[in-house]
């Protein structure tokens, strides 16, 4: 940080004498302006102006822009993201504002016009030990609470709306948890719903007020769920269970869309979804299953993954030469935690 | 020869090539299948009947061994291609004469038939709601319009049966078997709206999801439904 005090005892340090003497009452050969009081340092002069409008932009912008940052409040995860965009936002402003105001000081205060010669040693170069201790002491603890936040947020809310693969580490205190199987294929999602005879439909719809197991599992290429409003996003990867947890708490219509560029209609894979009351939910759950029976019938038992390249058009074309016709050897049994 | 000679010689043969890559790399990317217009002439409250038909292998150039849809356009001529102008609010009329074999699915949910006037297609005449794809022939395709909700899986033809390898197949003659599927659906409003086929279906790629699959004028295509 540049330190524009042009007290002598300051120059010691030098090469030589300070521009133009550098004594108090001078005017110095190479700046040209006066030297004759002393200049505060600059963050006495930046200070309130930051500390003013740090405050006011965190609050402003807390209470004012905060509440409508999407995705939303549709789930714990959703509002979690919400809430931590929040925080880091409150952190970030101060840092970010003092960093503009005190660079647009430097821009002000040392232009050309003000100093000519472009002096590129003595006063204007040196550092300040108090300026340059307190810079470094308070980005390690910015950064080091970030990271302590951003962890017990990942943790609690049991991975925050994020996959954790097939083995969660960090599952919901629930005991009542809804699983839902996401299933992608080239060129859309499908939903099976294990509790509810396993039936398969490309709606997805969630009860209010319940957790919910997104196990995301692909039958072809690498995709992604990427529920917005929802706060969830899960890799869907063959013969992978990826886990994702989420908490309603508010209804309303959401879009699934792929996040993996996964092929030519990547762009069209996208469906929406609904969140509606448990009562709702359990009629339409018992509605589908009964519309859907007469293929349930044909779908393969439940599986938390399916393997995807023994199945096709006319078998014979994949790499490990399976019996497409073989229904035992079309889908692979894997663990299940109902 | 001269040195400036020598350079302008080489900028020349680098501009050529580059030129030719460009024209080359352009052409293929603008290279699109016909779009055939079904909406011209149209009379609002009047359906529209398309026909088409899924093929094996297409048998002509670029892509030979290619599976592939064909449209046959109002004027009876059969087309390479699966873009079509379609009335909107309009209902459309399908028959596809299905000519390929047929497999289980990889994902039987696609069995069911979803989306059509009625909920069902017919099926040589018969109403279907579902197939089941571990009997029979399996099912060879499907017609599915994902943002429409629309999906109809075509029932196979005997793999040991000599099948069609050259489209256009001619659906008068008995010298190769096919199925015909009739179903009807309501297009939206104006919008473009891709369709494409949902079996792995691409002989001779990884999984069955490359080649044809992936390419318009094969087993996707656009339904751009537009007013009259």
């Amino acid at each position: 940080m540049a330190e524009s005090d042009a007290g002598a005892d300051q120059l010691a340090g030098g090469d030589g004498p300070p521009p133009g003497g550098g004594g108090a009452g001078e005017v110095s050969a190479v700046t040209g302006h006066s030297t004759g009081t002393p200049e505060s340092h600059p963050m006495r002069a930046i200070l309130p102006v930051w500390l003013l409008v740090s405050i006011a932009g965190d609050l402003l912008f807390w209470f004012l822009a905060g509440p409508h940052i999407p995705p939303g409040r549709m789930t714990s995860s959703a509002g979690g993201a919400v809430f931590d965009f929040n925080v880091l936002f409150v952190i970030a402003w101060p840092v970010v504002f003092g960093v503009w105001s005190y660079m647009a000081y430097a821009l002000w205060h040392w232009r050309a016009s003000r100093v000519p010669n472009d002096p590129v040693a003595g006063p204007y170069s040196r550092g300040h030990l108090g300026v340059q201790t307190a810079w470094i002491v308070v980005s390690t603890c910015i950064v080091i609470g970030v990271f302590i936040f951003g962890t017990v947020e990942l943790v609690v809310p049991s991975g925050a709306g994020s996959a954790e693969g097939p083995d969660p580490i960090w599952t919901p205190s629930s005991h009542t948890v809804l699983p839902i199987q996401v299933i992608g294929q080239q060129w859309k999602w499908t939903y099976r719903y294990p509790t509810f005879g396993g039936f398969e439909t490309t709606s997805l719809v969630i009860p209010d007020h319940t957790t919910i197991a997104f196990h995301v599992t692909s039958l072809d290429v690498i995709h992604d769920f990427w529920a917005y409003q929802l706060g969830v996003k899960a890799d869907a990867n063959p013969q992978q269970d990826n886990v994702a947890y989420t908490t309603t708490e508010e209804m309303g219509s959401f879009v699934v869309r792929c996040d993996e560029l996964c092929g030519l209609w990547h762009g069209a894979m996208f469906n929406y979804g609904r969140v509606i009351s448990k009562s709702a939910f359990a009629a339409w759950a018992k509605r589908t299953k009964a519309q859907l029976a007469a293929n349930t019938k044909y779908l393969p038992p439940f599986q938390w993954t399916y393997v995807p390249d023994a199945n096709g058009a006319d078998g014979g074309y994949y790499p490990d030469n399976v019996d497409p016709y073989s229904k035992v050897e079309i889908y692979g049994a894997q663990k299940v935690k109902l | 020869m001269a040195r400036s000679t020598r350079m302008l010689i080489v900028a020349a043969i680098v501009l050529t090539a580059a030129g030719l890559a460009t024209f080359v790399g352009m052409a293929f990317l603008r290279s699109n299948p016909p779009t055939i217009d079904f909406a011209a002439n149209h009379k609002a409250g009047q359906a529209v009947d398309i026909r088409l038909q899924t093929v094996g292998s297409y048998g002509h150039y670029p892509h030979p061994t290619w599976v592939t849809y064909m449209t046959q356009a109002p004027d009876g001529k059969w087309v390479h291609t699966t873009l079509w102008d379609l009335p909107a609010h309009t209902r459309i009329n399908v028959t596809i004469d299905q000519y390929d074999s047929g497999s289980p699915l990889r994902n039987q949910q696609i069995g069911q038939v979803e989306g059509t006037i009625g909920g069902y297609m017919t099926l040589n005449g018969k109403k279907v709601k579902v197939l089941d794809s571990y009997a029979g022939n399996g099912v060879g395709h499907t017609f599915s319009v994902p943002t429409l909700g629309i999906n109809v899986p075509l029932y196979g033809n005997s793999s040991s049966a000599t099948l069609c390898a050259v489209a256009p197949c001619s659906a008068t003659s008995s010298k190769y078997p096919h199925n015909t599927i009739k179903f009807s659906f309501m297009t939206p409003g104006v919008g473009q709206y891709p369709w494409q086929c949902f079996v792995p279906c691409a002989a001779g790629f990884l999984y069955g999801n490359s080649g044809p699959m992936q390419t318009i004028g094969y087993m996707d295509g656009f339904l751009k439904v537009v007013n009259t």
